[in-house]
């Protein structure tokens, strides 16, 4: 037990470059992934995890010290590095990954922000990350570095307050079925729902002077290697192929022919 | 060697049944004192592996995953690799099994070896749910833990536990469960810890016995790819979550009851999480999940109050659940709760309205493989149609109350 007051906050947010969620992908001809020469941005969720790092200080002023974003990624993931410094985050480590290199796993990805957290002078007090990344899908990276570092966990979070006088953060998650509250100790890992963007709004859209402010703010580059971490893949993918196709089976005209194909397929009203 | 493959929980009871070589001559006394059989017979049966029968006695049904063990034991010593033994983690909720553990154990089944179940909880609830479980088909082994500190399926208390049941002298090399979001949060930090990948949300299985190595293909970006990969057997243990519609739920069937063990619980001491509450949205129509038929709404609902007035009649005249799109969710018209899509539930039922919905491929990703796809929208070119097997054009407000009243003659 120290006896000063309050310790000051550092919150760690890990990101990930992904394919723009608008975009329509497609499998490329030698089925091994996905065409990759489209828009990317920073994973949805991702930045629901950076706007709810600085909603934090918002709330919470002087009592968060820093808000550091991590990726690691291939060169071009420093723009995403970028525009979460342009959302209000002050520095970034950019873990830097050769651009033919796999996308490591989420257990690569937790060791290495294992290793990194381990390597911040100052500790960490609050990692937040997004609940899954809508490219691989596999929603592991928060729990699986929560596992590691043996702290608390609050999965699908969608509403966070961090007291720092108490070190404990009171966290509502999504469950299946309605929601659940948790208390936990600080050092806590996060991982955010959505619905932070019904309750508190989108996510801020960068604004020109941030931008440019976010050109100056420092960003270390770091390799796997540097960090001790070994990211090759474990799992072997085969292949990557189209999902089935499914064709509409075209209209109708009215609610009567809606119903005659509904009782064709067995469908009818519920017998009270 | 034998050792190795002697599992923790009976590795307790060592004491009094003395090293597991002697079970083949334990067998053999009791089997000759109740049945009068020769001891060459006995050992015939043994390295035969027949089934032995429950009827016969009670101490062979306790006996029986004993021998599996023994089995094992032999068939190690010439094969290459383990067979697969699944671990289940069996979730459940006021006494009953979770329809979507059931489909993980479906998945297990499909592994081609022994499948142990966990039913993990409080001392109130486990009884109840482990008379359930044990007539489960496809189920070998019932392993139940309970304790105060699991009434809440809190990650940092539930990880412990099957830490220690995985670790070391472990006979699993599958861990499974459905893509909950309670295993969500256990299972990735559990795997972590024994430093190992998983694989989130598979749609099918096959595991090569002779290599040890079991493939998976999962759908990756939305469900708009799909991704095969194989874990080898340099992965000791295999965690993967199941997308229960992939998986038809396994039945309570006349198959023999499963061996019926308790663990000890591993009790962690200054948890550093604390569960405050639980909140459940209470509705009478089915749970979305599972449901056979989902009538689901979009932005085109207008307000909170029209999305129920409109949708709700129809879900019950014909027995379904509600679900929104996530336009309809993020503008306050419906519960988080009910979202379809890739950031939501994953749905397939029978039938699936999408009414003022117009389909993007987020929603698409957890609807798409619905047996029957129903569209109404008064676009003509909403891409919902492009999916539809039946689509409407046409304003939903004036065609939902004609077809409620329709439905019901």
């Amino acid at each position: 037990m120290r006896p000063s007051a309050v310790r000051l906050l550092n919150i760690l947010v890990p990101i990930k470059r992904a394919v723009d969620y608008a975009v329509k992908i497609r499998v490329n001809p030698e089925q091994t992934g996905i065409d990759l020469n489209v828009k990317h941005s920073m994973n949805p969720f991702d930045e629901i995890a950076v706007e709810e790092a600085v909603r934090i200080r918002e709330r919470l002023k002087d009592a968060v010290k820093s808000i550091k974003v991590v990726t690691i990624g291939p060169p071009k993931s420093a723009e995403t590095l970028r525009t979460a410094l342009a959302m209000g985050a002050d520095s970034a480590v950019h873990v830097e990954i050769p651009e033919s290199a796999p996308s490591p796993e989420p257990l690569g990805v937790a060791k290495t922000l294992k290793a990194l957290i381990e390597r911040q002078k100052e500790g960490v007090d609050v990692v937040i990350l997004g609940k899954q990344a809508i490219d691989d899908d596999a929603g592991q990276t928060g729990q699986m570095l929560a596992g590691l570092m043996g702290w608390s966990q609050a999965t699908f979070a969608s509403k966070v307050e961090v007291n720092p006088e108490q070190k404990v953060a009171n966290i509502t998650r999504e469950i299946d079925g309605g929601l659940e509250e948790l208390r936990c100790k600080l050092p806590v890992i996060i991982t955010t729902d959505l619905r932070q963007v019904q309750l508190l709004n989108e996510p801020r859209y960068a604004s020109l002077p941030n931008i440019m402010k976010a050109k100056k703010k420092p960003v270390e580059k770091l390799t796997a290697a540097e960090l001790g971490v070994d990211i090759t893949p474990r799992l072997e993918t085969i292949k990557v192929t189209e999902p089935p196709k499914r064709v509409g089976g075209g209209k109708v005209a009215n609610v009567d022919e809606l119903l005659a194909k509904l009782k064709e397929a067995g469908i009818t009203g519920k017998r009270a | 060697m034998a050792v190795l493959v002697i599992p923790e929980q009976l590795e307790s009871r060592r004491g009094e049944m003395g090293p597991s070589v002697s079970l083949v001559q334990t067998l053999a006394q009791t089997r000759r004192c109740r049945h009068n059989i020769s001891e060459k017979s006995i050992e015939d049966l043994v390295h035969a592996r027949a089934p032995l029968r429950l009827s016969e006695c009670p101490q062979l049904n306790m006996l029986r995953a004993r021998i599996s063990q023994l089995n094992r034991v032999l068939a190690r010593s010439y094969a290459t690799a383990a067979p697969p033994h699944a671990l289940v983690f069996l979730e459940h909720r006021q006494g009953d099994l979770d329809s979507a553990s059931l489909s993980a154990l479906t998945a297990a089944s499909q592994l081609g070896g022994q499948v142990t179940g966990l039913v993990v909880g409080s001392p109130e609830e486990v009884p109840s749910v482990v008379e359930k479980a044990r007539r489960l088909n496809g189920l070998n082994t019932l392993l139940h833990c309970a304790s105060p500190q699991y009434s809440t399926s809190l990650p940092e208390t539930i990880s412990p536990l099957l830490e220690r049941l995985l670790s070391q002298n472990s006979p699993f090399t599958h861990v499974v469960s459905a893509h909950s979001s309670s295993a969500k949060s256990i299972l990735p930090r559990v795997a972590a810890k024994l430093d190992v990948p998983a694989v989130s949300d598979i749609t099918s299985l096959e595991h090569d016995a002779a290599s040890g190595s079991t493939t998976f293909t999962r759908p990756i970006y939305a469900g708009n790819a799909i991704s095969t990969v194989r874990a080898s057997s340099s992965i000791p243990i295999k965690f993967f979550t199941v997308r229960s519609t992939a998986f038809a739920a396994a039945g309570a069937g006349d198959a023999a009851e499963s061996e019926v063990k308790a663990l000890d619980s591993v009790e962690v001491s200054d948890v550093p999480t604390e569960h405050i509450s639980t909140s459940l949205t209470k509705s009478d129509r089915p749970d979305l999940g599972v449901a056979s038929r989902v009538v689901s709404g979009g932005r085109a609902l207008k307000n909170a109050e029209t999305f129920q007035s409109t949708l709700y009649p129809l879900a019950d005249a014909l027995g379904a659940a509600v679900g929104a799109s996530r336009a309809a969710v993020d503008a306050g018209y419906a519960d988080n709760s009910l979202q379809v899509g890739q950031t939501g539930k994953v749905v397939a039922p029978e039938l699936y309205m999408a009414l003022g919905i117009s389909g993007a491929i987020q929603h698409l990703a957890g609807m798409k493989d619905s047996k029957l796809i129903v569209a109404v929208n008064k676009d003509p070119d909403a891409p919902i149609f492009q999916v539809a097997d039946v689509g409407l054009v046409a304003d939903l407000f004036e065609v939902v109350p004609e077809l409620v009243e329709k439905l019901k003659q």
